[in-house]
């Protein structure tokens, strides 16, 4: 990895970590969603600086290139953090379903009552 | 009041549902519950005059989720029976009774209404009827008794199973043949009991469009995944 890629990966890591942090205190987004989120943020710049980790598990794997390798960590996590969404999404719509059978209800109620 | 209630799911049903509802009124005196899914047309407002009691969803949920409204409402004011019917009036009122007397006698928990019992002479669509006899045969395999129309929305509950039908565990999707299987699994009892059914003076159909391919995946996946739950 060329010093240039590494002080690149660094500084998206680095960003990404802090804004994750930020939207936290911030209060813009639940801690329960942020986990995920500062792995991917912590794995880069972990990475990017101990480039020998990279290699070793570049090695372990089976890849030839450890920039490939770790293109292949970042969708991994992408695409749990997009199952992580679904799950989610999921159970919101179950939720929101429930509130507006219970509304529908009660309204019904309210509005026979007067 | 009286102890069973009729749940009727509608949506965009302008046009038919006070007939539907006048037609009921002829064979049963009960309370009739119309839940309107978000209607944009004036289904409310037809089935108020009709004398039906409205539940208004605030948006468009879908079939089954109106349909679970219907049964948590009819669980919360008590009833102890509940028999659900199509808006559109495909469903004839005559056939009440007969599927109320069955869970009303305690030999089953839901009673439905078949097309395919010899009365009548529903026609399906060559497709449809494609999908009818496969969902059939795993629904008959699995409960080890004859289902012959999963997917008829003409249907008697009591209790036990209104219950089961307003749990998070009901599909509300597309509830159909995997119903009958969590019935079984459930040890809920089921019943067929033959009923004639009118063509839907509806042209577009529940299923259609893309939809009966999605039906077919999420059918085979939900009834796959029931299998494979414990409780």
């Amino acid at each position: 990895m060329t010093i240039k890629l590494k002080i690149i990966a660094i500084l998206i890591g680095a960003f990404l970590f802090v804004y994750i942090i930020e939207l936290v205190r911030r209060r813009k987004l639940r801690e329960e969603y942020s986990w995920l989120w500062l792995i991917t943020g912590s794995t880069i710049v972990i990475l990017s600086l101990w480039y020998d980790l990279l290699v070793t598990i570049s090695n372990f794997i089976g890849g030839i290139l450890p920039s490939s390798v770790l293109f292949f960590f970042g969708m991994i996590f992408l695409l749990l953090i997009l199952l992580h969404m679904s799950v989610k999404i999921s159970s919101l719509t179950d939720q929101v379903k429930n509130l507006a059978q219970e509304l529908s209800i009660f309204r019904s109620k309210k509005e026979r009552g007067k | 009041m009286n102890d069973f209630a009729i749940i009727i799911p509608a949506y965009n049903e302008a046009g038919r549902i006070a007939a539907t509802i006048t037609g009921i009124r002829k064979f049963v005196n009960t309370d009739i519950i119309v839940i309107n899914d978000g209607s944009t047309d004036k289904t409310v407002k037809e089935a108020r005059d009709a004398g039906a009691l409205v539940i208004e969803l605030p948006f468009n949920l879908g079939y089954g989720a109106a349909l679970q409204t219907g049964y948590k409402y009819a669980l919360f004011k008590g009833y102890r029976f509940a028999v659900q019917m199509d808006a559109d009036g495909q469903h004839d009122p005559g056939y009440i009774m007969p599927l109320l007397k069955e869970v009303r006698s305690g030999s089953a928990d839901v009673a439905i209404g078949s097309r395919f019992l010899g009365e009548g002479d529903y026609r399906p669509t060559t497709l449809k009827k494609i999908g009818m006899i496969f969902f059939s045969m795993i629904a008959s395999s699995i409960t080890g008794q004859k289902v012959t129309d999963p997917t008829s929305g003409f249907q008697a509950l009591n209790e036990k199973s209104m219950k089961f039908y307003a749990s998070d565990a009901y599909p509300t999707d597309f509830p159909d043949a995997d119903v009958l299987i969590m019935l079984h699994r459930k040890g809920m009892r089921f019943v067929e009991v033959p009923v004639k059914m009118n063509q839907s003076t509806k042209k577009k159909s529940m299923h259609s469009g893309i939809v009966p391919l999605y039906y077919l995946f999420k059918m085979v996946l939900s009834i796959f995944v029931t299998l494979l739950r414990r409780d």
